[in-house]
């Protein structure tokens, strides 16, 4: 089966709404079936990998270590848009620690977020043969 | 008569916020729940629209939403207060009504 690139566009804030859960399974679908997958986030999508979410106090299931093991599934390239996190007076400092292990470098871990400016991203998002917007 | 508006949306995806602090009365309450807790937060685009309303205005968080998000409290618009649950029931019981800007 040919490779496809795969992005995936996450736009909405977690537990709101449905759409960022719902994202996080396609995405582990996409991996699954050996295709390329990239992530963005962009506008309230940025709050999706804020780093220290608890929630307990909302009796709902904290998806968020699960953007942690992408890396696992060989997805490697999470795409955050700067102006995005700039809007909401947020900087990488506030994000997830999200990784990858390089296996052809002695499974060095490597960074999996990529913070690009908004040109930067259209062009990423240019590249793609199929982008999904959650 | 006093109101409690309740803002559940993002104010960078929905204009609930903005609508609600356009049209609260003087003496009217706002809380911020689910994703709309996050219009709490300073530093932001939005902020200056909070922060300006707040001589009239009381405004609360739900202090559970900003933790499911990974928000700090010590990182909110200075006169914002966190509320809990029990807190949300109180100001329901303290206004005679309630306003949903969904």
């Amino acid at each position: 089966m040919a490779t496809k690139k795969f992005m995936f566009i996450n736009r909405k804030a977690p537990y709101g709404t449905v759409y960022a859960l719902e994202s996080l399974e396609v995405v582990l679908i996409g991996a699954a079936f050996e295709q390329d997958v990239s992530l963005a986030f962009v506008g309230d999508g940025v709050y999706q990998i804020a780093k220290g979410q608890s929630t307990d106090g909302i009796g709902m299931k904290n998806f968020s270590p699960t953007y942690k093991a992408l890396g696992d599934y060989e997805i490697t390239k999470l795409y955050v848009e700067k102006e995005s996190l700039e809007a909401r007076g947020l900087t990488l400092d506030d994000l997830m620690d999200l990784v990858w292990e390089d296996e052809d470098d002695d499974w060095a871990e490597k960074p999996s977020i990529r913070l690009v400016s908004s040109a930067e991203l259209a062009e990423v998002f240019d590249d793609q043969d199929v982008v999904l917007s959650f | 008569m006093s109101t409690l508006h309740t803002v559940n949306k993002s104010p960078f995806e929905r204009d609930s916020l903005s609508s609600c602090v356009r049209l609260a009365a003087k003496g009217s309450a706002i809380l911020l729940i689910e994703d709309g807790a996050l219009g709490a937060m300073a530093g932001t685009e939005h902020s200056d629209m909070l922060a300006g309303v707040m001589k009239d205005v009381s405004v609360y968080v739900l202090g559970p939403d900003l933790a499911a998000r990974g928000m700090s409290e010590d990182r909110i618009i200075d006169g914002i207060q966190v509320v809990d649950y029990s807190g949300f029931v109180e100001l329901t019981a303290k206004h005679d009504t309630c306003q949903s800007w969904l």
